[in-house]
């Protein structure tokens, strides 16, 4: 039972952590290969602040806004590249993170931080605490995408010279986009912490940052039950399965791979058509006879 | 003159190459102007400056009096510029009538909070639809852009900058690609827009639809004004003739 409360706990985590860069890379459109860099942020930050007495509620809280703070940042001078620089530059910010951490003795160095106090939520109240924000950022992302701020991340996605034409301030909403999902990613980070009482730099590397973009991929860009089952799927699955575990990076490597080539729109897109094709044999066989369908 | 527009003395050069070398002209409140040219005259360079596409190397852009030169593309446009584009640029993931209902919530997407907080679009639609109706797309409301021919698409553009309320609209050759019937009807369509009211820049190479509904033309060549005036005495001068026909048609 044990077990099963720690993976619910962890699963719970991993779908915040890619729903947080699903905003980003899939409704905004802006590809990031550091994202890791603030779910540690808001690791840190939260572990930082609860070994030293202060409350783990409030400890989130700081979480999100230091690492929503950095994501403004980065964000602010990423504006003027695009698409396959964007990529790089944020790939360069993640492992700006680890470097700086990895020199800091305040933030425990290469050894990390230790010992991070229990949030008190006792193992089961902790699971629930992680479920119920996880359905908070789905329910968030869902919503999200109906109003004018989701339309507007379409078109930008879609063509941002075009949005700005029609009145869109690109920037802002990039800006947006990059505040909401880092720290949504921070709130994570500093979940994660208090769940595994230890992080250390390699915690919050590029491997991790390929991670989260492997599930975002493999979901199905911008698609939120597709990330969802992705993460879920994604972080199971080594949990279950030794020899998944051992090559990991194989394993995501090949299906992110698999999906770019063969189904760009990810589990999400398969899945639409996986059914389409099942409706039209269903009506197909619905005609008496087995006439063609008149139309 | 207190005009909607006044361009004054713009430069633009491109790596060398001088596309616009001291252009004026201005678009007074309720007027029909055809800025015209030969290829290459500059008339899509001086339509982006407009728009904020290109900077300018020297001059400046007022737009109802306001300074913006360097201003931002989203800013001119809230500032009541709209525009059509040369080269169609629809968002294909939306479907016709979803690109249209995006320009015409312009009002929920002034900043990102705003555009957060509502989700219903059903004015935004119902305005669509006119919109789509009046420039005779309306059947192709629920299409993928991807799947209409080029005409329809150049209409789309136009439904799109309609939606954004403007109070100054810039048409970049959206005659072109139109067969004779289609264009006329749009022309007409274009005509009946500026009799409500609104002021309209069109860049058009179909000469016969300029001719007809523009109420003054500025003609341009070789990146310098060439002419101003009313379309009959342009059309008579000796020198638009030269750049439209060459030297040796106006001589022979």
């Amino acid at each position: 039972m044990e077990y099963q409360i720690t993976l619910i706990t962890i699963v719970s985590i991993s779908v915040m952590a890619a729903l947080s860069l699903n905003l980003i890379t899939g409704f905004c459109g802006q590809i990031s290969l550091g994202h890791a860099a603030f779910y540690g942020a808001g690791a840190y930050t939260s572990a930082m602040l609860t070994t030293t007495g202060i409350p783990f509620t409030a400890s989130l809280v700081a979480a999100a806004g230091i690492a929503g703070f950095l994501g403004l940042i980065v964000g602010f001078a990423s504006l003027r590249v695009r698409h396959d620089f964007l990529a790089i530059t944020t790939m360069g910010v993640g492992f700006l993170f680890v470097g700086i951490i990895r020199q800091q003795d305040v933030l425990g160095g290469e050894m990390g931080i230790f010992g991070i106090p229990d949030p008190g939520f006792g193992k089961i109240g902790y699971m629930f605490f992680c479920l119920i924000l996880a359905g908070i950022t789905a329910a968030f992302s869902l919503y999200l995408k109906r109003t004018w701020m989701g339309y507007s991340f379409d078109a930008i996605a879609d063509d941002e010279d075009t949005a700005k034409m029609i009145g869109i301030d690109v920037s802002r909403y990039k800006l947006a986009a990059f505040a909401m999902g880092t720290a949504i990613a921070g709130i994570a980070g500093g979940l994660y912490a208090h769940e595994v009482k230890y992080i250390g730099p390699d915690s919050f590397g590029f491997i991790e940052s390929v991670t989260m973009l492997a599930i975002v991929v493999i979901g199905g860009i911008g698609s939120v039950p597709g990330v969802i089952v992705a993460a879920i799927a994604l972080t199971m699955l080594p949990q279950w399965l030794q020899i998944i575990a051992d090559y990991k990076l194989l394993l995501y490597g090949g299906l992110l791979f698999g999906f770019m080539r063969f189904s760009p729109g990810g589990l999400a897109a398969l899945t639409r058509k996986l059914m389409s094709v099942r409706t039209a044999n269903v009506e197909f066989e619905e005609v008496p006879g087995g006439r063609t369908p008149e139309r | 003159m207190a005009g909607l527009l006044s361009v004054d003395g713009i430069s633009v050069n491109f790596g060398g190459v001088q596309a616009l070398q001291n252009v004026s002209f201005s678009l007074g409140q309720g007027e029909l102007l055809g800025l015209i040219g030969p290829n290459g005259a500059g008339k899509t360079t001086a339509m982006r400056a407009i728009t904020g596409v290109v900077s300018p190397d020297a001059g400046s852009v007022l737009i109802k009096g306001t300074n913006v030169t360097r201003a931002k593309i989203s800013d001119r446009v809230r500032l009541g510029l709209g525009m059509s584009q040369q080269l169609v640029k629809p968002f294909h993931a939306m479907s016709v009538i979803e690109n249209v209902i995006l320009a015409a919530g312009y009002t929920k997407t002034r900043s990102p909070l705003a555009a957060l907080m509502h989700c219903d679009r059903s004015h935004e639609t119902t305005r669509s639809r006119e919109l789509l109706d009046l420039v005779g797309i309306g059947e192709t409301a629920n299409a993928s852009p991807a799947e209409l021919p080029l005409g329809y698409l150049k209409r789309l553009e136009v439904a799109r900058a309609l939606a954004l309320d403007p109070s100054l609209l810039l048409l970049d050759e959206p005659l072109a690609g139109l067969n004779h019937l289609e264009a006329a009807k749009l022309a007409d369509t274009i005509k009946d827009l500026n009799n409500r009211g609104l002021s309209i820049i069109l860049i058009e190479h179909n000469l016969g639809e300029v001719m007809r509904i523009c109420s003054r033309l500025v003609v341009l060549d070789n990146g310098r004004n060439l002419s101003e005036g009313d379309p009959q005495s342009v059309m008579s001068n000796v020198a638009v003739r030269a750049a439209y026909l060459g030297e040796e048609a106006v001589n022979a």
